[in-house]
């Protein structure tokens, strides 16, 4: 065989790339033969029987799509469905939403919260004076990649309070305090991942405060919308706060959670201006960085979200579905720590119930973490960051044996 | 719950209390530019002229103007609708769409295949592959330029360009034969530096329609050798240029034969008339095993700060129909009545010209193949048939034959000749 270069591949320098820390959990325990073993890592819900679980609502609107002959598959424009983009604003930031009615938002379809966030991130380095952006401590590992290879400076502020397990909010505090006029702030809207921990409504306010005396960016990352209290306007409460003083913010939101969509990458990110004129003009730009990207975003699961938002006995099918979720995660934090309670687990508990979403941050260390895997064949993220979806009243006292163990065999 | 900050938003701007000042972040972001290819669509759409023709985007009409789902795709997804869960692919894509795509493009049996040398990841459509492409040669050939042939699909220069990877051009299209300009080609090819890296288009390239013969393609292979250079190819067309699928990859058979180790990137948007389901591939041919799961690898790592993950419901369709022998026969019969209807409105666009007793040659429309016609009309003449005859299409004189029906084309025929009798 004739290589066309002298050193035969153009890349033969290339050596492999770690596993994905997060992705490489699942991959870990697929190789488990043992057959007790719980996966506690990928945030993709669980049903009580641990299986992945398609809304039911999601099932009817797919059989609508693909039952009606009129339908084509011609591209979307480039900034997605144009219906899929006015549902999910009004979604996030209210229906009556004054920046909604007065046109001031720029809505584009992105793939998922991984695309909606990487368009505003290059949206922000091209556009946006500031390119520094303030990521909290600690976050979702892909977050600070995405930021960094759309050309941003990642900065960090503290956040979680190993201590307390709960919000470091002094820390919080000073490090947005100390920030740069115009700085970028990445907040998570609800559901803190890895964490489990938000600030309080009031909390909330005076972050809000503090960021507009600074001229700080908001950039929400909402992925849990309704995913977390089982409230789709609760958990929009952080964003709708600071949309309401009439101040600018980008949000990226993902379908992925709350809708059960994760495969079909289905989110959006708006970008909240102060004038109709100038969200026109963001548009336009924003266009510019979807194109040479991938052209224009997939039909199939904007379509699905679609029909669902739209119509107002699937919408009200899919909140109810959506907080039976919820429920079932809440009821098993709850189950969680009665089960380590009874068992007389040394050590204070509480943050499992006052935590919110799809995670736990269980405070554990890497020994204890290791310790669960190689005995009992629980899999987490090294960060002791487990899922609560991969939770069901069956397996729940298996964890409980096993942060037992590990609490009292290894300090 | 409804919340309440308690303090009105009149309050807070009197007080200028949260509020920095009331200008926007944004005030001095510019109006982009429309893209010159979509926006063809949307002017077309705005125009309530009932005699507007859109000859723009490429996108397959059939003979009554109306967009086509193939059978073979409708009957896929009854089978899909209902049955499979909507889990996160791998950050790859599907493993079976990517291995029905590679066979397509490398051959069944292929011992490349075999050999398992060929890093490939599903991507979105043609354009997502060619930019993790990009994007790929930027981090591990930092030092490398692309090559791009005089004209290409516009958007490529937007792709490398975002990727940050400087750009060069070669010869490609000559206007005076409307056909390929072979000898500046070859000269660029030698005269480039050894170890270039250059973008090709596998078959039916856009927007000329201008494809080299075998005979050319094994005579670019040979120099490509001689100088160590890179081929990158951009196959959106396998199928939809001559209605079969192993002809339009001919030329990636040439550069395979003689030893070259090349990257592909594969769209079923036309083929399959997949467009908004953005479905493709991307490959790079490898040494070994070793080293293609080494570059899988870090393509995957570029995919995940992008979009983590590809989306599922395209590649189900194409995985249900290439892994059905029923369903892929169906496809293959599919792919042919577009290709032969085209090639049909070539032949009648050629016809009605020559009829109207034009003095201009029309021979490279049925000399071209696949989507589109380079006419060789100006942007002046272009914006006639616009303004004057509600025929929409892109200013370099682009036609896409897709547009044209067995009902339209003699309308067509005879506005090219009015704009352009007088040339």
């Amino acid at each position: 065989m004739n290589s066309q270069h002298p050193d035969g591949s153009v890349f033969s320098n290339i050596v492999r790339a770690p596993e994905d820390p997060i992705l490489g959990v699942t991959v870990a325990y697929n190789k488990d033969t043992s057959p007790i073993k719980l996966n506690l890592g990928v945030g993709a819900y669980r049903t009580e029987e641990g299986k992945p679980l398609v809304l039911n609502v999601v099932r009817r609107a797919e059989q609508l799509l693909v039952n009606d002959p009129s339908r084509v598959k011609e591209y979307l424009p480039i900034v997605g469905l144009a219906e899929f983009n006015k549902l999910s604003a009004k979604l996030i930031f209210g229906a009556d939403s004054p920046a909604i009615q007065e046109n001031r938002v720029a809505t584009v379809q992105g793939l998922s919260g991984t695309g909606s966030l990487r368009i505003g991130a290059e949206f922000l380095a091209r556009h946006y004076y500031q390119h520094t952006i303030y990521i909290p401590v600690p976050t979702w590992g892909n977050h600070p990649k995405i930021f960094t290879i759309a050309g941003l400076s990642v900065k960090t502020y503290r956040y979680y309070d190993p201590e307390t397990r709960g919000l470091d909010f002094k820390g919080l505090l000073e490090d947005l305090g100390a920030a740069p006029t115009g700085a970028i702030v990445l907040l998570h809207a609800c559901a803190h991942n890895p964490t489990g921990v938000d600030p309080t409504l009031e909390q909330w306010e005076q972050i809000r405060q503090l960021m507009r005396s600074k001229g700080l960016l908001p950039f929400f990352d909402s992925a849990y919308q309704g995913f977390a209290s089982g409230s789709l306007d609760a958990d929009a409460q952080s964003v709708r706060m600071f949309v309401a003083d009439g101040g600018e913010c980008l949000a990226a939101q993902s379908y992925a959670k709350n809708m059960g969509l994760y495969g079909e990458r289905v989110g959006a990110l708006s970008i909240v201006c102060k004038a109709a004129d100038v969200a026109s003009r963001v548009e336009s730009q924003l266009k510019l960085v979807i194109r040479p990207m991938y052209s224009n975003p997939p039909i199939h699961g904007a379509s699905i979200v679609a029909t669902i938002l739209k119509d107002s006995d699937m919408y009200n099918e899919w909140t109810l579905e959506l907080k039976a979720m919820a429920d079932r995660i809440i009821s098993m934090r709850q189950l969680l720590f009665d089960t380590l309670r009874d068992r007389g687990t040394p050590g204070d508990w509480s943050h499992i119930i006052k935590q919110i979403g799809m995670f736990t941050f269980t405070g554990l260390n890497t020994e204890q973490v290791a310790f669960m895997t190689k005995e009992y064949h629980i899999y987490m993220t090294s960060d002791g960051r487990i899922s609560m979806a991969g939770l069901s009243s069956r397996t729940v006292p298996h964890l409980a044996d096993a942060i037992h163990a590990a609490v009292t065999r290894i300090p | 719950m409804a919340f309440r900050t308690g303090i009105s938003r009149r309050m807070m701007i009197r007080s200028g209390f949260g509020l920095r000042s009331m200008s926007s972040w944004w005030g001095s972001v510019e109006p982009a530019a429309k893209d010159p290819i979509l926006g063809v669509t949307e002017a077309f759409l705005a125009d309530p002229s009932p005699d507007k023709v859109n000859v723009g985007v490429g996108a397959y009409r059939d003979d009554n103007g109306k967009p086509v789902v193939l059978e073979c795709v409708r009957e896929a997804e009854r089978r899909i609708a209902g049955k499979l869960n909507m889990e996160y692919l791998p950050m790859g894509g599907s493993v079976n769409m990517v291995e029905e795509t590679l066979k397509l493009a490398y051959g069944e049996n292929s011992e490349f295949i075999k050999d398992k040398r060929i890093a490939a990841v599903q991507a979105l459509s043609g354009t997502g592959a060619c930019r993790l492409f990009a994007d790929f040669q930027k981090r591990f050939r930092p030092d490398s330029q692309i090559y791009i042939p005089v004209p290409t699909w516009a958007n490529h220069h937007n792709i490398w360009r975002d990727a940050q990877v400087p750009q060069r051009t070669f010869h490609y299209y000559h206007p005076e034969t409307k056909g390929l300009d072979f000898a500046s080609l070859m000269d660029d090819v030698k005269n480039a530096p050894n170890g270039s890296f250059f973008l090709l288009h596998a078959c039916a390239h856009n927007p000329t329609g201008v494809d080299p013969s075998e005979e050319q393609w094994k005579e670019i292979s040979y120099q490509f050798k001689v100088k160590g250079h890179f081929a990158f190819f951009d196959m959106a067309y396998q199928g939809f240029a001559s209605g079969d699928p192993e002809r339009d990859a001919k030329s990636i058979k040439i550069f395979l034969e003689d030893g070259h180790l090349i990257g592909i990137a594969q769209s079923y948007a036309k083929n399959m008339g997949l467009y908004g389901q953005r479905v493709g591939c991307l490959s790079l041919l490898c040494e070994d095993e070793k080293q293609a799961v080494a570059v899988k690898s870090q393509l995957q790592q570029i995919a995940r700060p992008m979009y983590s993950n590809p989306p599922v419901q395209g590649a189900l369709i194409v995985s249900t129909i290439l892994g059905d022998p029923e369903l892929k026969k169906l496809w293959l019969k599919e792919v042919k009545v577009m290709a032969d209807r085209i090639i049909g409105m070539r032949t009648a666009l050629r016809e009605n010209l020559e009829k109207l007793g034009s003095p201009l040659s029309w021979e490279h429309i049925t000399n071209q193949i696949g989507m589109f016609c380079y006419s060789g009309l100006t942007p002046e003449q272009v914006d006639r048939m616009t303004n004057e005859f509600h025929i929409y299409m892109t200013r370099n004189g682009r036609i896409s034959m897709a547009g044209i029906t067995t009902g339209n084309v003699s309308y067509l025929a005879n506005a090219i000749h009015e704009v352009s009798k007088s040339a």
